[in-house]
């Protein structure tokens, strides 16, 4: 369960198929505070803990800096004015690392896909007749997703250009073509107007890619009834209800969704009162499916959020591979678990991109079967 | 029928001479400049092919330079229609540079009938020193004098084309000319764009330069360059008082907060009871909601534009209502104070506005009603419907920005007039406009509107 509480949701704006919706912080949050470290093009490489690598366009990382003593924190560059520092060195150790005492260095979103990629990882781990040697032998080595970058999202530039932001605000939830893109909360105002241009050079699904070429976005325009009012009270009232109504609207039909979306949550790092955790949903049919990693205080708040929507093939996979795990990597009891039989779950598999995983006799068996 | 006509026409005429006000073809906020030149040019040849006579007679209005140049153009494309002598009233309104601009265009584009050499003859007729402008306009005044093909008396016409056939000038501004070129001492008496080339020629320091040519420069120049004089540590002594208001606003809003002050405030003061003159003090109690959201900023072409307006119009209305009330959007108390930035919450501010209950309620903005969106119009229209039958307040939503992708400035509601603005000065006129817009008068109202304005000029 993400905890938006302390977060009030602003009327939306919208440009070609994208509906920016503004977070308003009323307290902003004064020990954790963010700021971004630009990187440039080039394919960046992170050694993981468990000796693996993780190799990714990483634009940029950031900082998240905190007091133990609920003093203001202050954050580089968005605090001080200090002119961000490009980097040469691209090889970073782990996602996320502490960076000096109190400061934490951490790579936003491929926190949240490294953990998406790393999962199950290892492979089957009883190694039924049907694997290959390969799959028992390496896991799912490599194992590969690819995503948007912002820039190719069409529209994306000017609606986040032309986007107005207000004082207050501490988070953004971002739609294209009315489908949750991204999650974006911060801890402080000062933070967002800093980090606001970093959206652009996040990752995005190929769904939101795909949403971005064909569905326009209207405004929810306001209906004041005419004949409730009789008075300037009476209007200022229902203008004033009539943003309730879009927030409450919005909480919870749209961006209901993304609330319920964490199924397994993993802690990261402790900063202080606050925990990095990174989660992965349910990769259920038919509901919104996001990854992410947020920061939260020691009552469950949201102080930072950064989502990523993975896309129908990329929750397919995120599917299979946690049905698999649950039976142990065994082909039958999954098959039956899935209510099909196991040639075809073997063609989903390769379907999927996994056909690697199963022996090439067992793989042509199945095909076979497939054809009858 | 004819009615509905009728209707669709002087609608279309409303919407061109809005547009006219507001557009210039560049960069805005949110579309780029392409789009605006695009959108703009098919709004012109668009009311040229259908309504000839009154695209030409709207030169009466305050149309904005760009606008009046382009129709200009387009008028003399042809040979017939038009007003020959309102032509050459809207030239002597504008500015020497952008008159020279245009007859630049003429030639390009191969537009060169009689009444356009005639034009062209008569306007040079009018210049006070025809000698100072060949020497500032030296390309403009060639091409002008070569395509209206106009005889020029004395050594003009060598200065102009043959400058090297004589040995010295008898005019002081030529000879000043032709001497710059080897002697130092005499490039202060030309014009400062003039005098900047042959100083960098010399390679004298910009310091001295700045310093010594200071007397010469415009108004305008000295203001330009007030912040980039003053680091070489000389004062331009731009009189601020006596600058056009939105150009002023545009400078106040261009200095750091920190740096605004009374003397700023006492200039935008002075300016705006100029531009009221006998107006001051006569409309009443006026409320005004003002824009300084983000999209206020226009874009790095026009940079703070439609803020400088809002700025302009609120000094501009303190000087001409009895009673006046100014509110930003943002909320800020202080206007010296505001900047771009924030959302647009107009429908929320528009509601502060009426409960105060003014004689006129005046409302600057781009029209992007966004926080929440279309709740600005809701607001009008339920306000128009149910509270104020009898239009005791006189709404009115002026416009600095011109929507390429729908060929108007944005509207509020229907409920309310909408008008183009660019300078604050033309606001009373704008509301006359707007206000005779609201009656969904006929278009022989607007036809007689516009020969009054002619008849005015």
């Amino acid at each position: 369960m993400i905890d938006l509480a302390g977060l009030t949701t602003r009327p939306a704006q919208t440009w070609g198929s994208v509906r920016l919706v503004p977070l308003e912080r009323s307290a902003p949050i004064e020990d954790l505070r963010l700021d971004a470290k630009i990187y440039g093009e080039e394919p960046s490489m992170v050694s993981l803990p468990d000796k693996t690598t993780y190799t990714a366009y990483i634009p940029h990382a950031f900082v998240a800096s905190w007091t133990d003593d609920g003093t203001p924190a202050a954050a580089y560059g968005t605090q001080l004015g200090r002119p961000l520092r490009h980097m040469s060195v691209r090889t970073h150790r782990r996602s996320a690392r502490r960076a000096d005492k109190n400061r934490l260095r951490f790579l936003p979103l491929h926190l949240a896909l490294e953990g998406f990629l790393a999962l199950h990882f290892g492979g089957p781990t009883i190694a039924w007749e049907e694997w290959s040697h390969r799959a028992v032998a390496h896991g799912l080595s490599p194992r590969a997703e690819e995503a948007y970058s912002g820039a190719q999202i069409s529209g994306l530039d000017d609606a986040l250009r032309v986007f107005e932001i207000y004082p207050r605000q501490c988070g953004l939830l971002l739609y294209v073509g009315d489908t949750l893109a991204s999650a974006f909360v911060v801890p402080h105002p000062e933070d967002y107007r800093a980090l606001h241009p970093t959206l652009i050079r996040d990752l995005y699904g190929e769904l939101i890619y795909e949403y971005a070429l064909f569905y326009p976005a209207g405004d929810f325009p306001a209906v004041i009834d005419e004949t409730k009012v009789s008075s300037l009270a009476d209007l200022r009232r229902e203008a004033l209800g009539h943003e309730r109504e879009w927030a409450g609207f919005h909480d919870s039909v749209m961006a209901g969704g993304l609330l319920d979306a964490p199924e397994t949550v993993t802690e990261i790092y402790r900063l202080g009162r606050f925990t990095l955790r990174r989660f992965l949903p349910s990769f259920e049919r038919r509901r919104e499916n996001h990854i992410g990693e947020m920061i939260t205080d020691e009552a469950g708040r949201t102080a930072y959020l950064k989502t990523f929507r993975l896309s129908e093939a990329q929750r397919r996979r995120g599917h299979l591979l946690s049905r698999l795990a649950e039976h142990d990597w065994n082909l039958r009891d999954t098959a039956t678990a899935l209510g099909t039989d196991e040639p075809a779950l073997g063609l989903r598999l390769e379907r999927a991109g996994f056909g690697y995983l199963l022996r090439q006799d067992v793989l042509d068996a199945y095909r076979k079967a497939g054809r009858r | 029928m004819r009615v509905d006509t009728d209707l669709i026409e002087c609608e279309d005429v409303l919407l061109f001479a809005n547009a006219a006000m507001a557009a210039t073809g560049q960069r805005e906020f949110r579309d780029a400049g392409h789009e605006q030149q695009l959108s703009l040019d098919f709004l012109h040849r668009y009311i040229h092919g259908n309504y000839p006579d009154v695209y030409a007679a709207i030169l009466a209005l305050d149309i904005n330079d760009h606008n009046a140049a382009l129709i200009i153009r387009n008028v003399l494309r042809e040979p017939r229609g038009g007003d020959g002598r309102l032509i050459a009233w809207r030239l002597t309104r504008m500015s020497p540079p952008r008159v020279y601009r245009l007859f630049q265009g003429l030639r390009r584009d191969g537009i060169n009938n009689r009444r356009t050499r005639a034009i062209i003859r008569d306007w040079l007729a009018t210049r006070p020193d025809l000698a100072f402008d060949a020497v500032k306009y030296r390309s403009g005044l060639k091409a002008a004098v070569r395509h209206a093909h106009v005889e020029l008396t004395g050594e003009l016409g060598d200065f102009l084309f043959a400058p090297r056939s004589r040995t010295r000038f008898e005019t002081p501004i030529l000879e000043a000319w032709r001497r710059a070129h080897y002697e130092k001492t005499v490039l202060y008496e030309l014009p400062y764009t003039v005098a900047e080339g042959f100083a960098a020629r010399h390679g004298i320091s910009r310091a001295t330069f700045l310093e010594r040519i200071t007397p010469r420069l415009t108004r305008l120049e000295r203001l330009r360059m007030t912040e980039s004089a003053g680091k070489d540590g000389v004062d331009t002594r731009a009189d601020l008082a006596a600058l056009p208001l939105v150009r002023l606003a545009s400078y106040v809003l261009s200095l750091p907060a920190g740096e605004r002050g009374a003397e700023h405030a006492a200039a935008l003061r002075a300016s705006a009871a100029r531009s009221a003159g006998s107006r001051a003090g006569t409309w009443g109690s006026v409320t005004a909601v003002l824009d300084d959201s983000f999209s206020s900023y226009g874009s790095p072409v026009k940079r703070r534009r439609p803020l400088a307006v809002a700025l302009a119009c609120h000094y501009l209305l303190e000087a001409l209502a009895g009673s006046y009330r100014g509110l930003w959007l943002s909320r800020r108390a202080d206007p010296l104070l505001v900047r771009p930035a924030g959302p647009t919450p107009l429908g929320h501010r528009i509601i502060d506005a009426l409960e105060q209950r003014p004689d006129r309620l005046v409302i600057v903005s781009d029209g992007w009603d966004n926080a929440p969106p279309g709740l600005a119009a809701e607001v009008l229209r339920v306000w128009r419907r149910r509270l104020d039958p009898a239009r005791k307040v006189g709404i009115v939503h002026l416009n600095p920005v011109y929507d390429a992708e729908r060929f108007e400035v944005r509207r509020l509601s229907p409920a309310v007039p909408t008008a183009g603005i660019r300078d604050a000065e033309d606001l009373p006129a704008l509301v006359e406009l707007a206000a005779f817009a609201e009656g969904r008068t006929g278009l022989d109202e607007l036809r007689a509107y516009l020969e009054d304005r002619a008849a005015r000029r």
